[in-house]
């Protein structure tokens, strides 16, 4: 019978034990005495948010496609168990052996989000690994960290022994052989880094210095050793037919966030957002396969019993099968009573037919992401579609029945003025006025409702806003106060629900978005002060988070509201990922003359990502 | 045609609560093929019903869930795909077709069957199997029900139908269904209260052994109901 690292009374007393138990469906459960390398995955939010991650799931099945390795997993253990094991002393212990992380030889963290940083430290602290990389030797396990958040891991340089840059698929089998070689041959942890750092796509923080100018921007970032690569590329895999896609994806007991079969379709995006640093870092767009994503599909519905599929890609209207790919699933899942849940697709006659096909229309909502109210902003941020795409979408579903429609927008993007922040209250009445002249009075059931949602922009490394100053709290708010204003004059207010998101977190995401070295300090001393899950409304607290600054002297505004001058040397330029600097200042040019750039289909604008020699940069040059 | 599927639920399955469990089958009949019917409307759902909650921590021996499936399947396949589909800690022990009068498992329940033993190190300086006898012969064994809105005294005495020494602990057959419904935890807690002491249900090792429909002087197992298919 399966054993338990925590004891019943334990296990009976904190909310949903089922996070702490493993023994799901398509779990592995290997012999620990005939594996060579036992590696804990470790999602560092709760259970149900990280069994809910693609990523994870695709590394852990590799992993484990390797005879010598038993890849596990672990998660933050919630508020309510973090106390019990701080007080009883309880180590943190992965969820299929049940074993202490501790005895691990990896733990490897993704880092989906800056807000997730404290609960990276809590993972560390519970495991009883020491937080710094430098008080670690070879009894503690190698710290890995991976994600979109390695494309400026130096907030976390202090407490991580290696960053692995780029898709996961393509080194671990090197790095672990090398781990394997070096812990046979006698050599020191530190050799084993530094030879590491020889792997592409991994970055040993410990083996570089950096100095700063006085003005506290950075004067140097070099090697300590010759043999120190001075730039990383970032490790990618270019056919994505042939790759591995985990078919025996993990079935939680309880209800995750993605509760349901996830097909990736494609990775990448063509679009060239210029606030979108997903769509920066993840060039050339791959797409994979369809007849392997059908087959794909059927397996992992009979082996998960799930009773949903849903699309996972950055823009899946741009794949290029996507009708073949969605008749097949519509046809596949109905005949067998099951569900698919489609992404956010652009909306045109071709996605009307299919929601309604697949949905209730009275009960599903037509999304937009406008991002910014007015053309102008939208060209400054190339988000390419206009007001006349917007309405006519709108149209086309008001007369098939929908009522509802969710519209996301960003306040904070470079270069706003008032009359864009008004243009969102206007834009969200255009298309609830656009409704009542369509529909006549008698076809009606209540009223057209509106959701527009605002979040705070946050400007990302490898973006063309990355030079770009960030708004600060009170600006947010006073923006914030402003749109909500101009909502209320629009005629059809009472049609109209805004929402805007807190503007506390989204400055703290800011810093540690383009943060540096300095800030490991600061990390350190908020999670002592108690900050974790900051990613909670419910959990997070910004008043320690504010003392943590002051007290190690960091500011927050040089982190944020400060603008970049082009030559300035910033934190995460050792990372190469394809995209070139001189492409990221032609497009943060283009955004202040307000010129649009052409998606990679219609035009290729020379991004550098052709280097990666396929993809769509590729497509018709066969 | 109704089936009905007996099954047990062991170690860390007890830490699934009864939610958990039924969506737990609901993808359990599909990946193992079960050709399960399907209700009507506009979100279809699988049609099932499950005998009796299980509080989260207890084990058990004999589960219930009732279910339709639209063509015959061998209960000896149907179980087998079921068992190899399953995860450890949830056997399925029988796939039986119920007469088409059969009163669906819910619906029938008159008693179930307990075993209480204690977890190492909290076992009770007395014998519950003795107080319990002493208990029984007073008129009445009365125990506090707290409800969201009220306190009210309830006498459990006539829902308690046999009780044995196990040796580890006590075994009960206990009424339930709506008429009275006597949880183990509440009998432990009244022979405890007895002793002057107070029981930790957290400490308690609870697994039910059988469900009963029938009468109290003739008590029937939920899978005495229907025949195998061949």
């Amino acid at each position: 019978m399966k054993k338990t690292a925590l004891s019943e009374e334990i296990l009976l007393t904190v909310e949903k034990p089922a996070r702490y138990i493993g023994n799901e469906v398509n779990s592995i459960v290997k012999d620990k005495d005939k594996v060579d390398v036992r590696f804990a995955m470790c999602f560092p939010d709760v259970y149900e948010i990280g069994m809910s991650h693609l990523g994870i799931q695709i590394l852990y099945s590799m992993l484990n496609t390797f005879e010598d390795v038993w890849c596990e997993r672990v998660y933050s253990p919630w508020i309510d168990l973090n106390k019990v094991m701080k007080d009883l002393n309880i180590p943190l212990f992965a969820l299929e052996s049940q074993d202490p992380v501790k005895d691990f030889d990896f733990l490897g963290i993704t880092l989906q989000y800056e807000m997730c940083y404290t609960n990276v430290l809590q993972v560390l602290d519970l495991s009883h690994i020491p937080l710094y990389s430098s008080d670690r030797d070879w009894s503690h396990p190698i710290v890995i960290g991976g994600g979109p958040c390695t494309y400026n891991p130096e907030p976390l340089a202090d407490f991580f022994d290696l960053f692995y840059i780029g898709e996961g698929e393509t080194n671990y089998r090197k790095l672990i052989d090398l781990y394997k070689t070096c812990k046979s041959n006698g050599s020191t942890r530190n050799e084993f880094l530094r030879c590491a750092a020889g792997i592409e796509g991994i970055y040993v923080p410990s083996m570089y210095t950096v100095s700063y100018n006085t003005d506290g921007t950075i004067s140097s970032f070099e090697p300590i050793y010759d043999d120190i690569p001075r730039v990383i590329h970032k490790a990618i895999v270019m056919d994505l037919s042939d790759t591995f896609y985990p078919t025996k994806p993990i079935v939680p007991f309880i209800k995750v966030t993605q509760d349901r079969v996830v097909l990736e379709i494609q990775r990448g995006c063509i679009r060239g957002c210029r606030f979108c640093q997903a769509g920066m870092l993840y060039r050339p767009v791959r797409e994979r396969n369809v007849d392997l994503l059908k087959s794909y599909a059927a397996d992992m519905l009979k082996c998960t019993g799930h009773e949903e599929i849903s699309l996972s890609s950055l823009s899946s209207s741009d794949y290029s099968s996507l009708k073949e790919l969605v008749d097949f699933l519509v046809e596949y899942t109905g005949s067998r009573r099951l569900n698919i849940s489609l992404p956010s697709l652009r909306i045109d006659a071709f996605s009307l037919d299919v929601m309604s096909r697949i949905q209730d229309i009275k009960k599903s909502s037509l999304t937009f992401a406008p991002e910014a109210g007015s053309q102008r902003l939208r060209d400054v941020i190339n988000k390419g579609l206009t007001k006349e795409i917007i309405l006519d979408g709108a149209s086309q579903a008001f007369l098939g029945g929908w009522t509802r429609v969710k519209l996301y927008f960003m306040l904070g993007l470079p270069t706003e003025t008032e009359d864009d922040l008004r243009g969102i209250a206007e834009l969200s009445n255009d298309i609830a006025r656009l409704y009542y002249e369509l529909i006549p009075k008698s076809e009606r059931h209540g009223r057209v409702q509106i959701v527009a949602s605002s979040s705070f922009f946050v400007p990302k490394p490898f973006t063309p806003f990355q030079w770009a100053a960030m708004d600060s709290r009170d600006s947010f708010l006073k923006k914030a106060h402003f749109v909500n204003d101009c909502m209320h004059e629009q005629l059809n207010s009472k049609s109209i629900k805004y929402n805007y998101h807190e503007a506390d977190v989204s400055v703290l995401e800011g810093v540690f978005a383009r943060g540096d070295r300095r800030l490991s300090k600061v990390l350190k001393t908020a999670y002592e002060k108690g900050c974790l899950f900051d990613a909670w409304t419910e959990t997070f607290n910004e008043q320690p988070w504010l003392d943590s600054f002051n007290e190690c002297d960091v500011s927050i505004d040089f982190y944020t509201t400060r603008e970049r001058s082009l030559d300035e040397i910033l934190p995460w330029d050792m990372i190469d990922t394809g995209v070139s600097r001189e492409f990221l200042k032609r497009e943060w040019e283009n955004a202040l003359n307000g010129r649009i750039t052409p998606n990679c289909r219609a035009a290729c604008s020379g991004c550098g990502a052709s280097v990666f020699g396929g993809g769509v940069c590729y497509e018709n040059k066969a | 045609m109704k089936i009905r599927l007996k099954f047990s639920k062991d170690g860390v399955m007890k830490y699934i609560g009864h939610l958990d469990v039924m969506r737990y089958f609901q993808k359990l009949i599909r990946r193992a093929d079960i050709p399960i019917a399907y209700s009507t409307g506009m979100s279809p759902h699988q049609i099932m019903s499950f005998a009796m909650p299980l509080g989260i921590g207890l084990e058990s021996d004999a589960e219930y869930v009732d279910i339709e499936i639209t063509e015959p399947i061998s209960s000896k396949v149907a179980i087998n795909r079921l068992n190899d589909e399953s995860v450890e800690g949830i056997r399925v022990k029988s796939f039986k077709l119920l007469p088409d009068n059969a009163r669906n498992a819910m619906a029938s329940i008159f008693a179930a069957e307990y075993e209480v033993g204690f977890l190492e190190g909290y076992e009770p300086d007395f014998s519950c199997f003795d107080i319990l006898n002493e208990m029984y012969n007073e008129p009445c064994i009365n125990v506090l029900k707290k409800t969201k809105k009220s306190e009210s005294v309830v006498d459990i005495k006539p829902g308690i139908f046999s009780f044995s020494d196990s040796g580890k602990g006590i075994r009960m057959c206990l009424s339930c269904g709506s008429v009275l419904n006597v949880k183990p935890e509440s009998v432990i807690t009244s022979i405890y209260e007895h002793m002057g002491q107070k029981a930790d249900e957290l400490t308690l090792a609870i697994r039910r052994k059988e469900i009963y429909t029938g009468s109290q002087n003739e008590l029937i197992s939920l899978d005495m109901i229907g025949t195998d298919i061949e």
